[in-house]
Parts: C-alpha cells; structure tokens; sequence
C-alpha cells in the first residue's frame, strides 16, 4: 500500500461547518401511530472531516441522513448546510449533497454508465450540464474510474456483483463532485472481505480528495477505520450520546493497531452506556 | 434456428390437427354445410372471395377500424392510467367514470355513439378505442404504482420533478404490465371493431358475417370472415409481442 503518507488528515482543516443540527426532531406517522424517531437532536459536522454515525438499531441514524439529504424535513429544529453567511437548509438534489444507499439503486434498464450520469441529466443539475451528453458520459466514465469500474460502464446492473453495483451507486454519488457525502451503510450487505477492500478504497478516495463524509454503520471496526470522529446515537428517540474523536494517522490498516484496538474499545464502551441494542420493533427502512 | 424451426413445426402440426378433427367431425356428424361447413368447403370459398376482392375490401375495412381504434385507445389508456397511478385525487374523481363506462356493454353503448357522431368511421373507430382504453389504463395505473419506492426515494435525492420520476421510472418499470394491457387491448379492438359494424356500417368483416347470414345464408362465407377475423386479431396480437420483445428487457 504506498498511497498516502500517513498525514494527519484531520477535521477542520478549512475550518467552519458542513453540517448543523440544532434541537432536531423528526416524527414519522406509522400506522400504529406516531414515532419519535429523533428528539433533541445537536450536531456539528466539520468541513471536511469524516464522520461516522453508529447507534442502537432504530435510534434514527439513517433519519439523519434524509434530513441532511433535504429528503425530509425537521417536524422541529433546524438543519443548515454549509457554514457562516452560506448556511442553508438542504434541498434534494441541488448537488451540494451526494448519497448513497444500503443498496446500490440502480435502474436496471440503464447501462451502469447511464446510471452514473443520471444526476446530471436530472433537474438538480445546472441547466448547461442538462444539455451536453458527451460530457455526462466523460464525467461518467472518469467517475467509474476513480471507484474501480472504468470497464463495466455498458454493462447493465444485473450483470454487476453486489460489489460492483454497490460500487457504481458511489460513483453516481461523487460524480456531481458534492461537498458533503452521505453513505447510508453502504457496505452492510457486503461479505466482510468485500468490505474491507471497499474500506480501503473509501479511506483511499477520501485522502485523495477531503470532503465532508457523513457515514452510517453498525460495525464499530469500520467506525474506527474511517474516521476523524464517531458520532455514538442514544436509543430512540434518537439524539447524540457522544462524539468521540479518532485520532489516528492513515491509512489505516486493515489489522487494526494497538492504538486502533483501544479507541474500538472506547467505542464500545460508550455503546453499552447508551444502553442495549433494542430489539427492531419498526425497522427505520419501513419508517424511511 | 433450429428452435424456430421447432416453434412453427409445431404451430403448423396444431393447425393440421385442428383441420382433421374438424372434418371428421363434419364426415361423422354428417352436418350438413349451412350449419358445418367441411373444411376445403370454406377453404374453396375463401378463395373465390378473395379471387373476387371481396373479402380484401371488407378486411381492409376492419383492419383499419382496428388500427385507429387501438392506437387511441391505447395512448389515451396510458395517458390516463399514468394520472390515474400518480394521483389519488385523480383516482377518486375518475376511477367510478371509467369502470362504470367499462361495465355497461359495448353493445349497448355502440348505437348511442352512432348517433353522437354520425354513423361514420369515427363512431367505429371509438368504439374500438372505448373497448382498448379500460385493461391499458387500469395495467398502467398498476404499473407505475408499482414502481420500486426505493428507486424513487433514489429520484428524488437526485431533485428529479415529477415529471421525470415518470419518465424515467414509473414508465419504464410499469412497460411489461402495460404490455399485458395492450396485448389484451389489441384483440378487444378488433371485437369493437366488429360490434360497431354490426351497428352500422356498409363495408367490414361484421358487415360481411351479417350479409352471409341474413342475405345469402352463406355459412361457408361466414366462416371465412371468422377466420379472417382470428388472422387479423392473430396478427396484431404478434405485432405487440414483437414489440414488446423489442422494448422490455427480460430480467
């Protein structure tokens, strides 16, 4: 591995914030009544670090995501992207946010190539990029590059391996180059070699290019893998128990280190003090 | 190749199945030819409605009824069943309109529309359009209702309108259940077809059968324009799989 020099790729290198939450609520109305999925929740997110957000099954985690995605809206509270004078609430699709899913969504009548150069074929985009279709394909296709799929751009998604798929639905996130990136447990559905190579390649894509990543996961080794800081969610209704910071040089291994194990088991400790993993009653993707 | 070769082996060894037992069934019956005509008695009569021109200006005459028909049935059927799929309030205003147009027999509406707009092949051609629209409109309604909720949540991350979540999901995710709305719809078309000549009309397959029954008692002619009308509705019924294989990707 001879990428990377080990820097300390800190947060807040550029200083000010990505991403504010301030009093966030967010309730869904189920069938069986309403759910609190988010109560009082406070967060800041620094401009360009890497933050993963690990929790209790149902503590509204990927919820948090919707709402900096701008697919939802605070029943109360407020969400703001960007930091200072700039700071506004998100809007689906106006290209400041990238997301990408447990799964890959792909249309399966699309080329893998189309699929990638869907967002800037679509409304969000700016009018002029809406216009030139040899252009999407170029930013295509270099975006298959950059995560490892520069052949597979005729292929349809059937053809793909989880993987791959999985793979291409992260291209189409990076490829309108947003400012922060949102991973909704991208991996999860991945066997657990699949998953550490597509670590590796995330941490890779990251030095190359610091944004904002905000990342969910269940597992506390990928947590202490990627990232500068690792947002621990009470049980629902959802809200921040702590923000442990990970201060580690990268890349990191595979093998965690002596200092790696110990901010892991930090982690965990936190978990356990948070309380029990609840058991899922309601599923946060049927809430979603 | 050679599973093409197969496939119409078949098909032919079918039809000359179909062909025996109908003659036996008219040598061993001993019916006579204006209640069953033998098979190369409606096989020469066809022939000599088609020496004449007879049977082509009559086919032709339905044919076209059948291709108008179905084309505005079909894209009207689409077009509503879209609004239909993409608005509740659309669904709750229409939805008793449409089935309660769809419950009253053709039949019975085919004279109405005769007088409404003057007997001619517009009347036809909206009777053969009325009979399409129901099965397109309800399978696409279905169609686009079906479509993945996590390809749309997918969308609308991405800021697609409205619009485009149509065109670029719930159109092309809902095609193999409107194909099934259109093969279903293009056979109904040529039933319309028939009905609205029955009502009034001086040329077609209808026109023909009546004339063949009432006028002449040509029951072997009768059986031509039968077999005319099953070719037709055969060959349209074909055209839409094409089509179909065309445009819808099996999975």
């Amino acid at each position: 591995m001879s990428r990377g020099t080990g820097h300390e790729a800190q947060a807040s290198a550029e200083g000010g914030l990505a991403v504010r939450l301030d009093g966030v609520r967010h309730v869904f109305q189920g069938a069986r009544g309403e759910l609190v999925a988010l109560d009082g929740l406070d967060l800041e997110v620094p401009a360009g670090s890497f933050t993963v957000v690990i929790g209790p099954n149902g503590c509204g985690k990927s919820t948090l995501l919707r709402l900096v995605a701008g697919l939802l809206a605070p029943a109360a509270g407020t969400v703001r992207l960007g930091g200072g004078e700039a700071a506004a609430a998100p809007r689906a699709g106006d290209g400041r946010v990238g997301l990408a899913f447990q799964q890959p969504r792909l249309l399966p009548w699309l080329t893998v190539l189309d699929n990638v150069a869907l967002p800037l074929a679509l409304a969000g985009a700016p009018a002029a990029e809406r216009r030139a279709p040899a252009e999407r394909r170029a930013r295509a296709e270099r975006a298959l590059a950059r995560v490892g799929l520069a052949h597979a751009g005729g292929l349809r998604p059937r053809e793909l391996s989880g993987g791959m798929a999985q793979r291409a639905g992260l291209a189409r996130a990076l490829i309108g180059d947003p400012s922060v990136l949102l991973l909704d447990e991208p991996f999860s559905a991945l066997d657990a070699l699949t998953r550490e190579a597509f670590d590796d390649e995330l941490q890779r894509l990251w030095m190359e290019r610091p944004r904002t990543v905000i990342m969910v996961t269940h597992s506390v080794p990928e947590a202490v893998r990627l990232a500068d800081r690792i947002v621990v969610m009470t049980a629902r209704p959802g809200s921040v128990a702590a923000v442990l910071p990970v201060r580690l040089p990268r890349p990191r291994p595979v093998q965690p280190t002596a200092e790696a194990t110990e901010v892991d088991q930090g982690v965990r400790a936190t978990l356990a003090e948070v309380g029990p993993t609840e058991v899922e009653a309601w599923s946060e993707e049927a809430a979603g | 190749m050679s599973a093409h070769v197969l496939r119409i082996g078949q098909a032919l060894a079918s039809l000359a199945v179909f062909v025996v037992a109908w003659k036996l069934l008219t040598v061993l019956t001993g019916t006579p030819a204006y209640i069953l005509p033998a098979p190369e008695v409606v096989a020469e009569r066809g022939a000599r409605a088609i020496g004449s021109g007879l049977l082509w200006d009559h086919a032709a005459a339905t044919v076209v009824e059948v291709i108008l028909g179905f084309a505005a049935g079909a894209t009207a059927g689409v077009l509503v069943g879209v609004a239909l799929g993409k608005s509740m309030l659309v669904e709750r205003v229409l939805s008793p309109y449409i089935v309660a147009a769809q419950a009253v027999p053709i039949l019975a509406l085919a004279p109405l529309l005769d007088i409404w707009f003057g007997g001619g092949l517009l009347a036809r051609v909206l009777v053969c359009a009325l009979i399409v629209f129901f099965p397109i409109a309800i399978a696409t309604m279905v169609g686009v209702r079906s479509a993945d909720p996590l390809l749309r949540e997918m969308l609308r991350s991405l800021g697609a309108t409205p619009g485009q979540v149509t065109r670029r999901l719930e159109i092309p995710s809902a095609l193999p259940v409107i194909f099934g709305g259109l093969r279903v719809g293009v056979t109904l078309s040529v039933i319309g077809a028939v009905v609205a000549e029955w009502v009034s009309a001086s040329i077609g397959l209808g026109v023909l059968i009546n004339i063949a029954d009432q006028g002449l008692f040509d029951t072997p002619l009768m059986f031509v324009a039968l077999a005319a009308l099953a070719i037709i509705g055969l060959a349209f019924y074909g055209l839409v799989v094409l089509v179909e294989r065309r445009l819808v990707q099996s999975a």
